[in-house]
């Protein structure tokens, strides 16, 4: 006999409305109208309970590179950070480019058990935009979208056959928008910090020229492109073009670029070091009116785990990438919905069904029928962020010492808890006593 | 601009932004953010230092006990050389490194090289690095020494806007309020014009720049300094012009199409000069192509200061390698 776990005095993330939930081999099944005493109840004390959520842009560094990252830490972080689906990008040692290294990463995923990691492969072999990858051998083994993140795809003509090659599968390719030649050396937001700290610049255009071109592809080739990882006013406008052309485009912003500016960089933290960098305030402005407009299809984190050896480096030495899995569900909370830009259903939604329609995921709804998978969170609670207590194995955040609100109490992952805050209390009721879910 | 959400978090990396700076009398890590009693304060210990060294006083003792390392990680000659000509004079053990005779071929890191020195008893570290940002970096990383920034990357070159500060002070008989200076060549990677601007703005005097588009950084104006579009415009009524050296690498990169063509719009020559006051002075942080950015009759007219900045730069380096010295151990 399996046995029955119930949320109750739980809030409904889209509707606000106070619910009880039953769960039952993995699967949400109709609340029970008395108990055994094989039931679990746990009081969510008006906490918001709502789908996992899901990252589209995650770095986990294997293989190759695990003093940064591994499967088991980083799909650890993204189940404490109430993620129950990531995907992970291609650019490890080596490269995921053959359909024997997708198997391998989602096999792996499945030993760690902490959430779905879907991998995403390279376009091209080695990402080094000279021969296209086995495409379709890979999206059978089990890839979810194409990219040579981290490496754009330089040469127009490549970028046009791995469109048209990947069109077959039905599969994304997301685009790292940024023209190699305008970058240059660039290690951080071309725009006053830059020239005051005497550091080359990355302007916009590095990556509105791409979205550009890359929009303008997916016209001539009528495949999909997903554009990562957006920073720029010019590349929102691109993607709103885009979208009114009605090109099968879609594109995500992740939350540094709508909370910080590159002002942040303050005197050389390589902390405030990403690519995408950090832009101006009237760029993180343009980043926000594109969530608020419904320019941005998804947001997603990039997770980019480094050592503190590397980002102790002097800046323009360090790598670029911030963690992001552990603070993602917060800074989205309290620099969206609480300034009120956005509501709160409206942010969990890009986070939910949004990334799962971008990547063309199975629905999860909280209805009976659904995988149970979910995340429990109460949208006031305050702490602190400290990245020592942080599952990924970076501590390469800007956000250290930040105060946030929205703290993820509980992620269940197919009817099986991979997270449980044991600071907030989340009580298990007496399940004999009450027996009672309503 | 922070958020208003934002303000609530004062974010530790805005700490940072104090920290690395010149709060730390141990260090000199860059003008800006220098203030005005300070950099005065500085200049006239300078001025006194070069009454001494003018005299041809005998060598001093001022920092007996002081080790001083000179870690040229860039190729340099003078500004090497006067640090080290000063720090001898004052009595301190100063010691050369050569970046390319030590362990950082062997892929040891700048910050592991330093701490070694840090633990053989160096006491004040000289730094010159192609990298914007190593001094600060030092600082931040190392517990003890004190950071003296020789020049990193396009960053400052603090101890050269000193001594350009200094041989301004002395041309404008004393007083930079109202003054204008000139600054004409490659800006964007120039740390002698950033450490030039901080100075001449925070003393009250106004800076114009004018170069090459792809010369000039972006938001330039937001340094505190007006951009001209030619350097007629630039130099007319200027109290002073400084010519930046124009590096060969700039036209390998194809920021700029010849040496011949920059010297014709953007070269300082006679007839620019004479646009200037009667008398305002011309600079050159050296070292200098002739013909190319500085016409050769200027560079040796009597209205080139280009030797006064050197001998003063010896002066500077003096007051510069007391102050961070009395500092050290006054902290300790």
């Amino acid at each position: 006999m399996s046995s029955l776990i119930v949320f109750k005095n739980a809030r409904h993330w889209r509707t606000g409305e106070v619910i009880s939930l039953a769960i039952e081999d993995g699967v949400i099944v109709p609340a029970p109208k008395h108990a055994g005493e094989f039931v679990r109840v746990f009081d969510c004390k008006a906490a918001v309970l709502a789908p996992g959520l899901v990252d589209l842009h995650v770095h986990l560094r294997e293989p190759g590179q695990t003093n940064k990252e591994s499967i088991e830490t980083g799909s650890m972080a993204a189940a404490a950070g109430g993620f129950t689906d990531i995907a992970c990008m291609p650019n490890t040692e080596p490269v995921i480019d053959t359909p024997a290294w997708v198997e391998w990463v989602l096999r792996r995923a499945e030993g760690a058990g902490h959430c779905r990691v879907h991998p995403i492969a390279a376009v091209t072999m080695g990402q080094k935009g000279e021969q296209l990858a086995p495409l379709q051998a890979m999206a059978q083994a089990g890839a979810v979208a194409f990219s040579d993140d981290g490496h754009p795809v330089r040469s127009a003509a490549m970028m046009r056959h791995g469109l048209e090659y990947a069109r077959r599968t039905g599969l994304p390719i997301v685009c790292h928008e940024e023209d190699p030649d305008l970058k240059g050396d660039g290690v951080m937001n071309e725009g006053f910090t830059a020239t005051r700290l005497g550091l080359r610049g990355i302007p916009n255009a590095a990556e509105s020229v791409m979205c550009r071109r890359d929009a303008d592809l997916a016209e001539l080739t009528g495949a999909r492109v997903h554009l990562a990882h957006l920073s720029t006013a010019q590349a929102f406008d691109a993607l709103r073009d885009a979208k009114r052309r009605g090109l099968p485009v879609t594109g995500e912003t992740c939350p540094h670029y709508w909370v910080l500016t590159d002002e942040a960089v303050g005197d050389y933290d390589t902390h405030a070091k990403m690519n995408p960098p950090l832009r101006s305030e009237e760029d993180r402005a343009a980043c926000i009116a594109a969530i608020q407009d419904g320019t941005i299809d998804s947001f997603a984190t990039d997770h980019a785990p480094h050592t503190s050896e590397e980002k102790k480096r002097p800046f323009a030495e360090a790598p670029f990438g911030i963690v992001g899995l552990e603070t993602a569900l917060a800074l989205t909370i309290t620099f969206l919905v609480k300034p009120g830009h956005i509501t709160l259903a409206r942010a969990i939604e890009l986070w939910t069904d949004a990334p799962r329609r971008v990547f063309q995921f199975p629905e999860v709804d909280l209805e009976p029928g659904s995988s149970a998978d979910l995340v429990l969170f109460d949208p006031d609670a305050e702490w602190t962020v400290d990245p020592s207590t942080f599952h990924t194995k970076g501590r390469n955040t800007p956000f250290a010492g930040w105060t946030l609100n929205g703290r993820v109490l509980a992620t269940m992952l197919a009817g099986r808890f991979t997270h449980l805050d044991d600071g907030f209390g989340l009580q298990r009721a007496d399940a004999s006593s009450t027996g009672a879910a309503q | 601009m922070p958020t208003a959400s934002a303000v609530q978090n004062p974010t530790p990396l805005g700490a940072g932004i104090f920290s690395t700076r010149n709060t730390d009398d141990r260090h000199l890590l860059a003008i800006e953010g220098m203030s005005r009693d300070h950099l005065l304060e500085l200049l006239e210990s300078a001025a006194r230092e070069r009454e001494w060294l003018r005299a041809g006083g005998p060598d001093r003792t001022d920092l007996a006990g002081c080790t001083v390392l000179l870690a040229f990680i860039e190729d340099s000659t003078r500004t090497r050389v006067s640090f080290e000509i000063a720090a001898r004079r004052l009595g301190a053990n100063a010691v050369a490194f050569s970046a390319s005779a030590s362990s950082l071929s062997k892929g040891e890191t700048l910050l592991d090289t330093m701490r070694l020195f840090e633990a053989m008893g160096a006491h004040l570290l000289v730094v010159r690095h192609a990298v914007s940002g190593t001094a600060a970096h030092l600082a931040r990383h190392l517990a003890r020494p004190g950071v003296i920034n020789a020049g990193d990357g396009m960053h400052e070159h603090p101890t050269q806007g000193l001594l350009d500060l200094l041989t301004l002070q002395d041309a404008w008989g004393g007083r930079f309020e109202g003054r204008r200076l000139a600054i004409i060549g490659d800006i964007a990677h120039s740390r002698v014009a950033r450490s030039a601007i901080a100075g001449l703005t925070t003393l009250g005097a106004e800076v114009t720049v004018c170069g090459p588009g792809t010369l000039m950084p972006l938001d330039v104006e937001s340094l505190g300094c007006s951009v001209a579009d030619s350097v007629e415009d630039a130099m007319s009524g200027a109290d002073a012009v400084m010519a930046l050296r124009l590096q060969r690498e700039r036209m390998e990169k194809g920021l700029l199409p010849s040496g011949a063509e920059y010297a014709r719009v953007w070269g300082v020559n006679r007839k620019r000069v004479a646009l200037m006051k009667p008398e305002a002075p011309v600079l050159h942080p050296g070292p200098v192509n002739r013909g190319t950015e500085l016409e050769p009759e200027v560079a040796d007219s009597a209205r080139s200061l280009i030797l006064a900045q050197v001998a003063n730069g010896v002066a500077v380096r003096c007051a510069v390698l007391k102050r961070c010295w009395h500092a050290l151990q006054a902290a300790s």
